[in-house]
């Protein structure tokens, strides 16, 4: 383990010294005055430099390997879009600056807002969100006010049972019940099943297109007819966003409500608790119950708009996670319109790839063609007491971060994969060895490497079971 | 699998014990396995009136999260406090020290949709 730098300090050490009898104009009383030393660590340059070294060898991501985690689209992030994030330009802008100073990250945001109704075929974005959860919980709210507005009592939210538990998390906060609507085989939804469900005191349905399988909901358009109908609205949720960008827009299928994951999608970087960005898209009945302020144009000045009576108010502080705003902004403008589509074919291409290879030795649930991701049941095919998350932790012993396994819940001994648009058929090749290697070598001949695994990552098998049962809390 | 013959049982994988008007209520051994290490159980609280087929507590494993369904309508007299600080108890003793609750039985007519250990036997 690296120690921490308190550990690694010592008196001895030959160390940079911050000077602290800087003069100064201001009287500062003496009984103020600090006394002692400030209790720093004191630790050498190098020392330094080889602690963070370290630590940052111990980190995975995508800069190390390949990265197939199904459902989280862990995409390459371009070092482009972090040297503009860290421009002074922008990262010494105050949000409480006058509006007339800041005129440019106004219509940075106000941009991306156009861009992403473009993308996406809504008609106005809110930017706030600081998470795809985050949008989910605003777009339930937009959707609670709107009914309230026109004097409806809708109570439910229907979520099929192959969804994103955030979907059903959300609906419960905004305040609905939730009706779990069980999907078929592949993930899709049942016109008969729906219809079942769908009383008058229905607010709306959220939907995952493509869906967590990775197969695109063919009979949408049905879907969104018959919700219409019943005066329900339809939720679309941006997970997927990934697989269809610049080849169906979601607006036109007849979503009134989404979120986009700008982390996801639009590369901006993802996981260990965010950052993230999960703006919300509505249709123009809608733009009224949109969280204040809304980023305005009049003549050539960008003006924050407050008066919005029926806005269910403010869901973040300022104007977003600006920085992942902007990173997501530098992505598309750097691909363009040719460039986002060319990135969605390439993700689907990639996955079904990856799935052609797979399909004919392991059972898969939802056909033989996908979306940008798949996923793969290995019920029939374990053996010698080895379970799907044993296979997991064999993967990391070869140097890959493990797919997505038990999710969704609907398939008995998951594994989800996406490989995203970025990598190679040779990655996906080895990637593709091993596993099957895994599977049809090591299962039979050599089942301890399995179930010992992983030995070859810095933290050998850790006892999950006993960490979620009697935690040790330090910090 | 271990499925024993004096319970009664649901799709769902839970099952039921009938003590006169009480009936003893657990998940199967079969769920206990399929959901693999118990971590976390949400009990519901006594006096707590339940419907049949509505999700009446959440367990969580080292897998996932699983509802657990009310085989049966009626209040909740007792509930099994040894296995919120040892959950573990449920894969380990599923029908015995693990069951969940005792609930106070309000409709019989709903016995004939329970399943005898014979019929759940073949559904697993």
């Amino acid at each position: 383990m690296e120690k921490l730098l308190n550990e690694l300090s010592s008196k001895c050490n030959s160390a940079y010294k911050l000077n602290c009898d800087t003069e100064t104009d201001i009287e500062i009383p003496e009984n103020l005055k600090r006394k002692s030393d400030l209790g720093l660590p004191n630790i050498s340059e190098i020392d330094l430099l080889r602690h963070f070294t370290n630590l940052s060898r111990k980190n995975y991501s995508l800069s190390t390997c390949f990265y197939p985690l199904g459902s989280c689209t862990m995409k390459h992030n371009p070092l482009i879009n972090e040297r503009i994030a860290k421009n002074r330009a922008f990262n010494l802008i105050h949000p409480y600056q006058p509006t007339e100073t800041m005129q440019g990250i106004l219509k940075i945001i106000y941009n991306l807002e156009r861009d992403l109704c473009e993308i996406s075929g809504m008609n106005c974005f809110s930017l706030q969100q600081a998470a795809g959860a985050h949008g989910e919980f605003t777009g339930l709210l937009v959707i609670a006010k709107y009914f309230k507005s026109i004097g409806q009592k809708r109570i439910h939210i229907i979520v099929p049972d192959s969804a994103h538990g955030t979907n059903s998390a959300s609906a419960v906060m905004a305040g609905f019940n939730v009706i779990p609507l069980k999907s078929n085989p592949d993930g899709s939804i049942s016109i008969l099943k729906l219809k079942k469900i769908l009383t008058p005191d229905v607010a709306g349905i959220m939907l995952t297109v493509p869906n967590t399988l990775g197969v695109f909901e063919k009979n949408i358009l049905e879907i969104s007819k018959i919700v219409h109908k019943n005066g329900s609205l339809l939720y679309y949720d941006g997970a997927n966003l990934n697989a269809i960008m610049g080849i169906v827009k979601p607006g036109d299928m007849g979503f009134d409500v989404m979120h986009i994951n700008l982390h996801k999608t639009f590369s901006a970087p993802h996981g260990g608790g965010g950052p993230g960005s999960g703006p919300v898209g509505v249709k123009t009945f809608l733009e009224p119950f949109l969280p204040v302020p809304r980023i305005k144009k009049k003549k050539s000045k960008f003006v924050l708009d407050y008066e919005k009576h029926n806005s269910i108010g403010r869901v973040k502080a300022f104007f977003g996670n600006f920085p992942i705003i902007l990173k997501a902004y530098v992505y598309i403008k750097s691909l363009g319109a040719k460039g986002l589509k060319n990135a969605s074919e390439q993700a689907v291409l990639n996955a079904n790839y990856m799935l052609s290879k797979f399909k004919n030795k392991i059972t898969v649930p939802a056909g033989d063609k996908c979306m940008h991701e798949f996923v793969l049941s290995l019920k029939s095919l374990l053996k010698n007491n080895i379970k799907t998350v044993d296979i997991a932790k064999r993967l990391l012993d070869y140097g890959y971060y493990s797919p997505t396994i038990y999710f969704p819940l609907i398939v008995e001994e998951a594994v989800m994969i996406e490989p995203t648009e970025t990598e190679s058929k040779k990655t996906l090749d080895l990637f593709i060895n091993i596993f099957n290697n895994i599977l049809f070598e090591e299962m039979s001949k050599k089942p301890h490497k399995i179930k010992e695994a992983p030995v070859n990552t810095p933290l050998k098998r850790l006892n999950e079971i006993e960490a979620a049962r009697k935690p040790v809390l330090k910090w | 699998m271990n499925v024993p013959n004096n319970l009664v049982y649901t799709k769902t994988h839970e099952w039921i014990k009938i003590e006169g008007n009480n009936a003893k209520i657990g998940v199967t051994d079969f769920a206990q396995h399929e959901m693999t290490d118990i971590v976390h159980v949400e009990m519901p609280e006594i006096g707590t009136q339940i419907n049949k087929g509505q999700v009446i507590l959440t367990m969580e494993s080292v897998k996932s999260a699983f509802d657990i369904y009310a085989p049966l309508s009626g209040k909740i007299v007792e509930i099994n406090d040894y296995i919120v600080s040892n959950p573990e108890i449920i894969n380990q003793s599923p029908y015995e020290k693990g069951y969940l609750f005792i609930i106070e039985i309000s409709d019989k007519n709903e016995f004939d949709d329970l399943l005898s250990a014979k019929i759940y036997k073949s559904l697993i």
